[in-house]
């Protein structure tokens, strides 16, 4: 799959370029490219209904973190000592990904998983379903109760959101200082 | 194994993002690169050489499917994961309006 | 950025706008028969909004569709949710698809699955379109006060 190979590459090269970026305009640009790149690895792997929901929603998180953040006039990232000493995130980086290559050995080799579930959904879900399309059979009737987890959680995200940004109650510090 | 690999790498690259970076719309773009890297890393597993998409049409006769399950799953991680963006980028627009600044070393030492 | 964009802007979005909601329409209820389904077509009704907004400017889109249309909305399609996981109940158990499944390749066949994906529409949709529209009047006000 030289295809694929050529695709991950360029997602973890667009993701070094966000990371290092001194400009946060340029930063958020290349998170646009990392997630228009995970669109097309999900066509290749046969994932058609994952493509068009990536894609809209890599559209959207783009406009949000343009238009919010960015009118501030504010472009520069803050430059100077960072957080904390680099050397020992990476050694620390450097470690997991070697105990991630031992533990990968027990995975079955890509391209042959093992299936034992989804057989019965492949097999029986036309005819007990009437729905083509199996993945929404599989959310919509066999999985239902994740689908209502998750209108849970999208719900509890977006009250949590629209309630930070009231506008009673909001003081400057100057306000505070002089009280 | 290459491909296994590869998502790891990104999501090491989205955690020293995080870790190391000041600035917090950088720390959002960090943690959302290490979702993508989660989700890309569901669908690998479920890829199988040779099969097609999950969705049965009139004229093919034994079709090879690839595993319907993870995509099932990543299908609502995806739109729960711009559910977080938005309101991480909601409380640093507040922090933004209480502090004067994006600067993470600087909102600790200012008390309120 | 004041009121909208320039008139080529707002010529073309008055002719795609109608459109992309016809788009996203034709995925959700097809979303038993080809990929789509609820979440990429409520994703893309949001975004029909969110075009109008950055086209014309605030004011003139919160004349059309308010906040207040946002929540009433949103919570209609959690109700709608639950109301057809109990509608299961009819049948023998919790989130029984009980509707008669017709032939498939139909848009009125599988059951409760089209009205599923209505009621995730419905939720994503203004879900979203709340979120954006509390963003954008939280950074006019304060641009307001900064000038």
């Amino acid at each position: 799959m030289l295809e694929l190979n050529l695709l991950l590459i360029f997602m973890a090269v667009g993701a070094i370029i966000a990371v290092e970026n001194h400009n946060l305009l340029s930063s958020v640009i290349a998170v646009g490219a990392v997630g228009f790149g995970l669109c097309i690895v999900f066509l290749l792997l046969g994932a058609p209904d994952l493509a068009i929901t990536q894609l809209v929603v890599e559209i959207l998180a783009l406009i949000i973190l343009i238009r919010a953040t960015l009118a501030k006039s504010v472009p520069e990232t803050y430059r100077g000592r960072e957080l904390h000493s680099y050397v020992i995130t990476v050694v620390f980086l450097v470690a997991v990904l070697a105990a991630s290559f031992f533990a990968f050995q027990s995975l079955p080799k890509f391209g042959y998983p093992i299936m034992s579930v989804a057989q019965t959904y492949i097999e029986e879900g036309l005819q007990r379903t009437g729905a083509t399309n199996l993945v929404t059979s599989v959310i919509l009737d066999f999985r239902a109760y994740d689908t209502l987890g998750e209108a849970t959680v999208l719900f509890t995200a977006i009250v949590g959101a629209i309630t930070v940004l009231r506008l009673k109650g909001r003081k400057k510090l100057s306000e505070e200082d002089k009280a | 194994m290459f491909v296994y690999l590869s998502c790891v790498v990104l999501l090491l690259i989205g955690l020293y993002c995080v870790a190391v970076k000041k600035n917090l719309v950088k720390i959002i773009i960090g943690v959302a690169i290490m979702e993508y890297a989660v989700n890309l890393f569901l669908v690998v597993l479920g890829y199988r050489h040779g099969g097609t998409a999950p969705i049965i049409q009139a004229g093919l006769k034994d079709p090879l499917f690839v595993d319907p399950l993870p995509q099932a799953l990543v299908l609502t991680a995806i739109v729960i994961g711009l559910a977080t963006t938005a309101m991480m980028v909601a409380i640093a627009m507040r922090i933004y309006d209480r502090y004067g600044t994006f600067d993470v070393t600087k909102i600790r030492k200012l008390k309120g | 950025m004041r009121v909208g964009m320039s008139p080529i802007v707002k010529t073309v979005t008055r002719v795609a706008i109608g459109i992309i909601f016809l788009y996203g329409l034709y995925i959700v209820l097809h979303g038993h028969i080809t990929p789509g389904g609820g979440f990429a077509g409520g994703i893309i009704l949001a975004l029909v909004y969110i075009l109008y907004v950055l086209a014309f400017g605030k004011e003139e889109a919160e004349e059309r569709l308010s906040k207040s249309w946002a929540s009433a909305l949103e919570s209609l399609g959690a109700l709608m949710f639950l109301a057809v996981a109990l509608a299961g109940f009819a049948g023998g158990y919790f989130f029984l698809n009980v509707l008669p499944k017709g032939n498939p390749g139909e848009i009125l066949s599988a059951g409760l699955i089209p009205l599923s994906n209505l009621a995730i529409m419905l939720k994503v949709g203004s879900g979203l379109f709340a979120v954006f529209l509390v963003l954008i009047t939280f950074s006019v006000v304060i641009r307001k006060e900064e000038e």
